[in-house]
């Protein structure tokens, strides 16, 4: 994973992380903090404690998102701090403008029509329609989104690098095949005749793939439906920590600059609490 | 007198479940609209559809998720599908009956704000956007709209819109828009003008305290009188509901 970021992320590249609730890159997120990347745009429909760890990193001038809240607990509290005293700049879009735009990235097309009412969002980009040939029925239109690079996790890839999921997709198809280059994490490689004889499905072929990575707990705290269950429990204490801009330093210190790589921050998460969330995934 | 063992969310919530009806499809956001359609389909509308914009079809969940992508979710799910797939091709086309959401302002149009308290550049509390809010609010077939009731969050005008209400001159011509307003305080529905109007009262309010608890002069329903308290199916299977969180069952591992 190291050698992918360093290869493949420049400064200043727009990047999709991508995985809705579901299969979060946390990995390669830290990998990018520890190499210091800088002035990215990094794009996601709900930014979550990822972009919060990223802008706490300082390695986005940007965020492209649709959804900045903690689901269940709260706001983003690092997000809402560079946000209200403009240390990052914003593009808000609505959940399904941002897959739309995705769409539009995946399809090579120049625009996608999305049929949401006007709103104080569309106003202020003074979205605009375009003329159905056919019927001349007027569609209001989003442009497409093409990240430079995709980052995602996944269950499983084969010896061919094809990769393989089970569960929620959100938005990750579309926002992988919307970029140039995909990058992939993944719990486990495992032989294609076993994998296509199970139950995940194949998200991408492997011709689509720049680069695999093998990454136990790769997308924790967020999670891998059927290996680890999400850590809610990370997700509600974040609250309260991110308030204070030192407790989140001392966290990446401890947690991404002070570890080599995932393996090592797995490590450092206290053993019962993985157990639980192992345990919890397969009932 | 109001039921001493429910807070008045609780009750919001009830109230709201009682809004839905036998085999409707609802798309869900969290928190309390989690909780009032899934009491619902415990109480009164087993055959519920539950829908989560995270992609989930027909959501069966044991226990209450914490957030809209939750494994508990997925589990006894019918199917997930993409966000792409749900947007466009269910609800865009008008598959979705009712459609759930809250905020942290709403006007006497309905207009509901998600996203910023003062100017969008220079805002004095950020708030965490749209997500689906503006597409749902465009496309369901009705929405129920759920915050607690005070100046604060029913000010004369929202800070922004985040989803459109009715429009000004009236109800939006397609039938759909708002249809409730759930609050701690009420129960409101629009009249044909597309204005908010009180409906039924909270047990521990009056016309008096509501209205001071409202940016504009209230629109009262001529048949306006109290809501009905919780009954027992309704109470045994809320505590039920809340008892058995996810969270909780980490918490003790």
């Amino acid at each position: 994973m190291s050698e992918a970021v360093a290869r493949y992320i420049e400064d200043g590249q727009v990047l999709y992380l991508a995985g809705f609730t579901h299969l979060i890159p946390f990995a390669f997120g830290h990998e990018i903090i520890r190499q210091h990347k800088r002035g990215l745009t990094l794009c996601r429909a709900t930014p979550d404690l990822l972009y919060e760890q990223m802008l706490a990193g300082h390695v986005a001038e940007k965020v492209i998102f649709s959804y900045a809240g903690n689901p269940g607990v709260g706001l983003l509290p690092v997000f809402r701090r560079a946000v209200e005293t403009g240390a990052v700049a914003i593009e808000e879009w609505t959940h399904f403008e941002m897959v739309a735009r995705l769409a539009a990235g995946a399809a090579g097309v120049p625009f996608w029509p999305v049929n949401t009412l006007d709103n104080d969002l569309s106003r202020r980009r003074a979205r605009p329609r375009v003329a159905s040939p056919f019927t001349g029925q007027l569609v209001p239109v989003v442009p497409p989104l093409a990240p430079d690079v995709t980052l995602l996790h996944a269950h499983a890839a084969d010896e061919e690098g094809n990769i393989y999921v089970d569960g929620l997709l959100g938005e990750m198809r579309e926002a992988a095949l919307a970029a140039r280059r995909v990058l992939v994490s993944v719990e486990t490689c495992e032989p294609a005749r076993e994998l296509r004889a199970g139950r995940l499905t194949l998200l991408l072929p492997a011709f689509r793939v720049a680069s695999v990575s093998v990454e136990p707990w790769g997308a924790h705290p967020s999670y891998v439906l059927g290996r680890y269950d999400r850590d809610t429990l990370f997700y509600r204490q974040w609250d309260a920590q991110a308030r204070q801009e030192l407790a989140v330093e001392a966290w990446l210190h401890e947690f991404v600059y002070g570890v080599a790589d995932r393996a090592e921050y797995v490590r450092q998460l206290p053993a019962g609490r993985l157990r639980t969330l192992k345990e919890a995934a397969l009932i | 007198m109001s039921d001493p063992l429910l807070t008045p969310k609780e009750q919001m919530v009830v109230m709201a479940a009682r809004l839905l009806r036998p085999a409707e499809r609802v798309l869900v956001g969290v928190g309390l609209p989690n909780l009032a359609a899934n009491l619902a389909k415990r109480v009164h509308a087993p055959d519920l559809v539950l829908i989560y914009e995270s992609g989930i079809l027909d959501a069966n969940p044991k226990s209450l998720p914490l957030s809209i992508g939750d494994p508990v979710l997925v589990r006894d799910a019918l199917a997930t599908i993409p966000m792409l797939e749900l947007f466009s091709n269910y609800l865009q086309t008008g598959w979705i009956d009712v459609g759930f959401l809250g905020g942290a302002q709403v006007d006497c149009r309905g207009n509901l704000n998600s996203t910023v308290i003062g100017p969008y550049e220079h805002p004095v509390t950020r708030l965490a956007g749209s997500g689906g809010a503006a597409d749902i609010a465009s496309c369901a077939r009705r929405l129920i709209l759920m915050l607690p009731q005070d100046l604060r969050h029913f000010p004369p005008q929202v800070d922004f819109v985040t989803s459109p209400g009715h429009p000004p001159e009236g109800r939006r011509p397609d039938g759909q828009g708002p249809a409730w307003v759930v609050t701690d305080r009420g129960l409101y529905d629009f009249d044909d003008e597309g204005r908010m109007r009180l409906r039924q009262l909270h047990p521990d309010e009056t016309l008096a305290t509501v209205q001071n608890a409202t940016g504009w002069p209230l629109e009262v329903h001529p048949d306006v009188g109290h809501w009905a308290p919780p009954t027992d199916a309704e109470y045994e299977a809320l505590r039920r509901l809340v008892s058995t969180t996810p969270v909780d069952r980490q918490a003790s591992a």
